[in-house]
């Protein structure tokens, strides 16, 4: 009991702290949120201003007003950046670091090499990139040193946009892709012989592609058709944050690789798998914890990302926007202080989205111990 | 021994009642000038500190080009109820619709009648300081938006002459076009691009119509400034594709290399020319009035104002009186590549640029520039970028008009 007492006095302050300057101050973005600050710019920057609460009006504009079409532009960006992002670090990080575990010479020089991008800061990465991705110099003129054609792709400066769609239909492939999730859960369930599972992910899915295919094709945010799509630029800035991560990401896998029991890959051996086989049937799925916290770490740097777009392609270049930056555009210079604190909670949203569900199965484990 | 002396002096002054020697305590000057700009506001506070030496000036800079940065450090500041003694801004709306509506800062129209400014500067300026009968800041400098620079002797190679109207700048980019030049006109990052825009809106619209426009007369939406866009898309097409990636400075350079023969930009091109590329101006290089702009001087000025709850506001008050004073502006302005704001500065201590600026300065109509803080607030201004990036990706001239109005309503422009 006593000792109950101690830690708790002792964490106290700490607490106090966390309680205020975190939970205090999201308390209270998520108030200035649900209010018209920096509507009327008599009150935007008075002293004192006065605040009126107008609900989830900031956050109706943002997904269905006129003029935040570049909000809407660069939620699409995000979502492309995070998937790509994570998709090239991993795969980048776990080649390099199977590469190294087969313990080439110089092993402990290039394991350097590749960690050592991410000492660098977001800053330094971005602005080395933007040299070299100039239309006429760095990576396009690296094939001539082969003596081959120049590219001539412009990287960071084209309007370029694929996978185009509308807007639109959002609600209709948002409903698609969570229903489909949910019809794998479902599949899973049946497998692993979960009964309850499989009925509620079954019963949630059918409601929402029934939903999806009837009335989602209907709903429109829009009164008028607005294209979004994958904008190219974004791809140098990728570039940019896989070069920097992926050293991290296979730091990871090769302790990961390490930690495999060597009992366990003879084993496989003696059964005669072959090393494909190794792969895809050892290795990988006990390498899996370590994906699943690449994921979490490499997803929230993805999605606060901001620095090192605001270093490669400064923040008034709409095809690289990110909701972070249009954040600081609404904020500090429109003085939209609402609106920019609507987009902070929609962030920290996300950000949770990606973390929570992690911290939870971690929670269970540690009490399962 | 410092100490010492300047306690001596304070105590002479005090003897002698010289109030400026009286004056003590602190300065703190709030601006964005480092780096190229840095030795001109250290020219300016040198001479405050001849004339008060009692003061210990704070000179506190935040960097970035046109106050990117500084302009969110003083709004926290200034919400955190801590405002500097006084602050760069640039004068007209960005000053009055972000921080005179909102209370923050003192009416300096007396400081104006008494050091005769009212009819140093000229009206057009008095006009874009005012707002409900106060005068809100004190302007130290004045740039021109509204030029276009070239250089003569690429021209003669080319067999063209700097074009008067827009429509004659698109035929001279067809002919240079047929003459194997890819891009006629060089062009930068997207600020550059709206400030493109404004010079083809003024020569489209004239004077007047550039002042309704932000008085809320005449909306984007009207033909005559949906036209604005149309020659604005023409214009683009004779620029160079990779835009986005340069710097106002790299493309100043594609016109010096002769990869290009048109640049429009504010006149800090010709302090960046003939400082640092040392270029001889209306020699090396020349500028004219951006097509269809002639006689119109669209300015911008960065100036200082008084900020309601400064902590030493006498010491702020004689800076003030003398950034507004021709001293203070011959001494800032040759430094800094601008021209003084007053009418009686002296040609003398500007080179040739200068001197031509000011000569149009003193003759021609005077309007403010929308990308520069002066004719737009800046809730309007931030959210124009995002009209510009929907042009620039649909290229659909009713569409920006139709956003464009969206915001102007939204955020109350003209009212």
């Amino acid at each position: 009991m006593r000792d109950r007492i101690v830690a708790f006095l002792v964490l106290l302050p700490s607490l106090v702290a966390v309680g205020i300057f975190v939970y205090g101050f999201i308390g209270q973005n998520l108030w200035v949120s649900l209010t018209d600050w920096g509507k009327n710019p008599a009150q935007a920057l008075a002293l004192r201003p006065e605040l009126h609460f107008v609900g989830l009006e900031n956050y109706r504009e943002l997904f269905t007003g006129f003029v935040d079409v570049r909000f809407r532009q660069s939620v699409v960006n995000l979502i492309f950046f995070t998937l790509f992002f994570m998709g090239g670090s991993l795969g980048l990080g776990l080649l390099l670091a199977m590469a190294l575990d087969r313990g080439p010479k110089g092993e402990g020089l290039f394991r350097t090499v590749f960690l050592f991008p991410m000492a660098l800061s977001f800053v330094v990465t971005g602005t080395i990139w933007r040299w070299l991705l100039q239309p006429q110099g760095g990576i396009n003129v690296l094939p001539t040193l082969f003596g081959l054609l120049p590219f001539h792709f412009p990287w960071l400066t084209t309007r370029q946009q694929t996978w185009v769609f509308d807007w639109n239909q959002l609600p209709f492939y948002t409903a698609l892709a969570v229903g489909l999730t949910l019809l794998y859960v479902a599949w899973k369930a049946h497998q692993e012989g979960e009964r309850k599972r499989l009925f509620w992910s079954l019963l949630s899915s059918g409601v929402l592609l029934v939903w999806a295919f009837t009335l989602g094709r209907t709903t429109h945010l829009l009164p008028y058709p607005e294209p979004h799509g994958f904008s190219l630029a974004l791809v140098g800035v990728i570039l940019a944050a896989v070069w920097q991560m992926s050293g991290y990401t296979m730091a990871l896998y090769l302790a990961g690789l390490r930690g495999i029991p060597v009992e366990v890959l003879e084993a496989a051996k003696v059964d005669g798998a072959s090393e494909w086989q190794t792969y895809r049937h050892v290795i990988l799925p006990l390498l899996a914890p370590i994906t699943l916290s690449a994921m979490i770490v490499l997803g929230h740097i993805a999605l606060k990302i901001f620095d090192l777009i605001f270093a490669m392609a400064g923040l008034d270049y709409a095809p690289t926007d990110v909701p972070a930056i249009y954040m600081y555009l609404l904020a500090f210079r429109g003085n939209q202080f609402a609106k920019g604190a609507a987009i902070g909670i929609l962030l920290l949203l996300l950000v949770a989205l990606v973390v929570i569900p992690y911290l939870v199965s971690q929670l269970r484990k540690e009490v399962r111990r | 021994m410092e100490v010492g002396m300047r306690k001596w002096l304070l105590a002479i002054g005090v003897a002698l009642g010289l109030s400026a020697l009286a004056q003590t305590g602190k300065l703190e000057i709030f601006s964005w000038w480092a780096g190229d700009e840095g030795p001109a506001l250290e020219a300016l506070i040198r001479l405050y500190k001849q004339k008060y030496p009692g003061v210990e000036v704070i000179n506190a800079t935040v960097t970035g080009g046109a106050g990117v940065n500084a302009k969110a450090v003083l709004k926290t500041r200034m919400l955190g109820g801590d405002p500097p003694d006084t602050f760069q801004v640039h004068a007209g709306q960005e000053l009055i619709g972000t921080w005179v509506v909102a209370d923050r800062m003192e009416d300096l129209t007396s400081l104006f009648r008494q050091g005769g400014w009212l009819q140093a500067f000229p009206k057009g300026l008095i006009d874009l300081l005012s707002y409900k009968r106060g005068i809100w800041s004190v302007p130290v400098n004045i740039h021109r938006s509204n030029v276009m620079w070239y250089i003569p002797a690429k021209l003669k190679e080319w067999g063209v002459t700097p074009p008067k109207t827009w429509a004659e700048f698109l035929a001279t980019c067809q002919t240079l076009k047929r003459k194997g030049l890819e891009a006629p006109l060089a062009l930068g990052e997207n600020w550059t691009q709206q400030h493109l825009w404004e010079s083809v809106a003024l020569a489209t619209l004239g004077a007047d119509g550039w002042n309704n426009l932000w008085s809320g007369k005449l909306k984007f939406t009207d033909p005559k400034a949906v036209a604005v866009w149309e020659t604005f898309g023409k214009v683009l097409d004779c620029a160079n594709k990779d835009a986005a990636g340069l710097s106002w400075q790299q493309a100043v350079d594609r016109v010096v290399q002769g990869k290009a023969a048109f640049n429009i930009m504010g006149d800090w091109a010709a302090g960046y020319m003939s400082t640092t590329l040392k270029l001889k101006p209306g020699v090396d290089f020349a500028w004219a009035p951006s097509p269809g702009t002639q006689g119109i001087f669209m300015m911008l000025s960065d100036s200082f104002g008084l900020p309601k709850g400064a902590k030493n506001r006498q010491n702020a008050i004689n800076w003030l009186k003398l950034v507004g004073s021709k001293e203070g502006q011959d001494t800032f302005n040759p430094l800094k590549g601008s021209i003084s704001a007053r009418l009686d500065s002296d040609p003398a201590k500007y080179n040739a640029y200068g001197q031509a600026a000011m000569k149009d300065w003193k003759s021609n109509r005077i309007v403010g520039s929308l990308v520069h803080g002066a004719v737009a607030p800046e809730s309007f201004m931030s959210q124009f970028g995002t009209v510009m990036e929907i042009f620039l990706q649909s290229r659909n001239p009713q569409a920006a008009a139709n956003a464009a109005q969206a915001i102007a309503n939204q955020v109350g422009l003209g009212r």
